[in-house]
């Protein structure tokens, strides 16, 4: 397994985030992760990446045990750029001062590769998620909403990772630009990368993730094969949430239909 | 007459020394939706900014006019500029984190909005902002009130700048991306929330949103951009079920690639 988390606990203060959060991704697989806002998707990736510590549990991440693990063993981690991690708000993970093509170097120069060859991946890197050229030498600031997204998730892949936690990694995309970085998350996937992808987009993560994980109040309500969660989920949180999605061509659940599913929530309440 | 209307507006950049928006025209009355959908980096957010006011530095309108509630809004003084935000209009950008102090706490900035918008007493503010805050579907809107920005998640942050928006009942409500960090139930229930204001309120809404899905469920109208041009314009359904130009087409074509009922469907078939 690249990825392993057993039981996981997470607070903020007293406020118990996470509870009991159990998963694992192997080489080469893709686990979605859908949920409510505020229900603790995030944190489950700041966790594994070390940016929250957790209260209880265990995590793995490319067979090492990493719970524990201080800020200086993190580093070192990081440095190898083994594990990679796509903030959900783009404007907080870019250092504003940093233009494009630095921020996308960045991983790479840290790793110790050599300036020529790492602007060379770069480049490539920034070509596949369709980055303008003369974006290059922008500051982030200076960029729409969905070409700072592109850079987040350049960034994050220039190193060939071998686990990469992808938090709403496409919100911000138009249609083109989601497939052509959804196809580049799937070839990824096929050459051994574990992946986890959050996302509100529940066709997206249909259409990449192998197993999909929903995450509700915390706690994980539901877990399966991506195309049995979404044609035939069980638990009534998302039932309630599959039922919302609004498509093209189907109108989602209607007001009635949705507060029928809430009342059913209120009564069996959240995860244990 | 229309609360809003942009005719052939055109934005410069000074630094790059081009235009970035070439000509974009439409009107909004009270109670409709005008869409604009389009290619990252076409110039939907900068088409917003330059409603407000606020086109980042070295930025202008170059063209055509907007008018806001009938006022050529090129001759609004910096006073007159900020009577208008938040009463007239209101503002939903992407990113919410940047609009919103960091060292303050959230229920507060919009008890301030409330406050100086509609004169409300510190009492009667802080009672109003926490409403809002429970008519966004924030679950415990008390402990929300207290929070830091940074202690919210991105959908809870979203809805704080969805409440802030509304809370000077602005006539016209701009929301760019407003709804993508929320679950599809919790965006349901905003999507609810912004049909009743319609009805209620006469609100007029410009929606930008990379979801076609929303937009056909919310829309009257439809602006497609591509590199700063419109390439396509009219009535939601003519252009989501009936699209003419190429680009629209690749555009909900793209759409339907990854669209949920895709995966629905090959089920069924399996
Ligand atoms: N630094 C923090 N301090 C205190 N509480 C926090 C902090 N960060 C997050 N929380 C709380 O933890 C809970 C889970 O937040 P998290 O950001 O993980 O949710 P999420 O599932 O990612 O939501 P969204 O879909 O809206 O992004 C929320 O109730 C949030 O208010
Ligand atoms: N402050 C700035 N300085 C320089 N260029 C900018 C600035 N803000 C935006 N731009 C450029 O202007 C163009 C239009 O940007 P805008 O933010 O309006 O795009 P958008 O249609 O909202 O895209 P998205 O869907 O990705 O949010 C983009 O090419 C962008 O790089
Ligand atoms: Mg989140
Ligand atoms: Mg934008």
């Amino acid at each position: 397994m690249s990825l392993e988390v057993s039981d996981l606990d997470v607070h903020y203060g007293r406020t118990r985030a996470l509870r009991r959060v159990s998963l694992s991704v192997a080489p080469g697989q893709t686990l979605g992760v859908i949920g409510e806002t505020g229900s603790g998707k995030s944190t489950l990736a700041r966790a594994v990446v070390g940016l929250v510590r957790p209260s209880a549990g265990r995590i793995t991440v490319d067979g090492e045990e990493v719970t524990r693990y201080r800020a200086r063993q993190w580093r070192a981690l990081r440095r190898r750029g083994v594990v990679q991690y796509v903030f959900q708000d783009p404007l907080r993970s870019l250092d504003p001062d940093v233009t494009v093509e630095d921020s996308i170097v960045e991983p790479l120069l840290i790793q110790g590769r050599p300036r020529r060859e790492a602007a060379d991946r770069a480049r490539r890197l920034a070509a596949r998620v369709h980055l303008d050229e003369e974006l290059l030498s922008r500051l982030p600031g200076e960029l729409s909403g969905g070409q700072r997204q592109r850079v987040t998730v350049a960034r994050a892949l220039v190193t060939d990772p071998r686990v990469v936690i992808l938090d709403e990694p496409v919100s911000a995309l138009d249609a083109a630009n989601r497939v052509r970085a959804l196809e580049l998350l799937k070839q990824l996937r096929d050459a051994g990368t574990a992946l986890v992808f959050i996302s509100h987009d529940l066709g997206s993560v249909a259409g990449v993730a192998d197993r999909i994980a929903v995450l509700y109040q915390g706690g994980i309500v539901e877990e399966g094969p991506a195309r049995t969660v979404v044609n035939a989920p069980r638990h009534p949180y998302a039932r309630l949430l599959v039922g919302s999605a609004p498509t093209l061509r189907s109108a989602a659940a209607d007001r009635a239909q949705r507060e029928e599913l809430r009342e059913l929530l209120q009564n069996i309440g959240g995860p244990a | 007459m229309a609360l809003l209307s942009l005719r052939d507006v055109r934005i410069h950049d000074g630094v790059g020394g081009r235009d970035l928006v070439h000509g974009v025209s439409f009107e909004l009355s009270p109670g409709k939706v005008v869409g604009i959908v389009g290619e990252s980096g076409s110039g939907k957010t900068l088409t917003c900014r330059a409603v407000l006011g606020i086109l980042p530095e070295h930025f202008r309108v170059s063209g055509g006019g907007i008018e806001l509630d009938g006022r050529d809004v090129a001759t609004l003084t910096r006073k007159e500029w900020t009577a208008l935000r938040g009463g007239t209009v209101g503002a939903v950008f992407q990113d919410p984190a940047s609009y919103l102090n960091p060292s303050l706490r959230v229920g507060p900035q919009i008890a301030e909005v409330v406050r100086v918008k509609k004169g409300l007493g510190r009492r009667d503010a802080r009672r109003r902002a926490v409403e809002l805050l429970g008519a966004v579907r924030l679950r415990d809107p008390e402990r929300v009130y207290q929070r830091y920005p940074h202690e919210l998640s991105g959908g809870m942050l979203q809805r704080v700048l969805i409440a802030a928006a509304i809370a000077a009942d602005p006539r016209v409500l701009i929301a760019d991306e407003a709804t993508t960090a929320l679950d599809v139930t919790v965006q349901a229930e905003i999507l609810d929330l912004l049909a009743d204001l319609r009805e209620r309120t006469g609100l007029a809404l410009v929606v930008v949103s990379h979801d076609l899905a929303v937009v056909a469920q919310l829309c009257d109208e439809v602006l497609v951009l591509r590199a700063g041009e419109t390439v396509e314009q009219g009535p939601v359904e003519r252009i989501l079920y009936e699209p003419r130009h190429e680009y629209t087409r690749l555009l909900i074509d793209q759409h339907e690639r990854y669209g949920l009922d895709r995966f629905r469907e090959l089920d069924h078939v399996a």
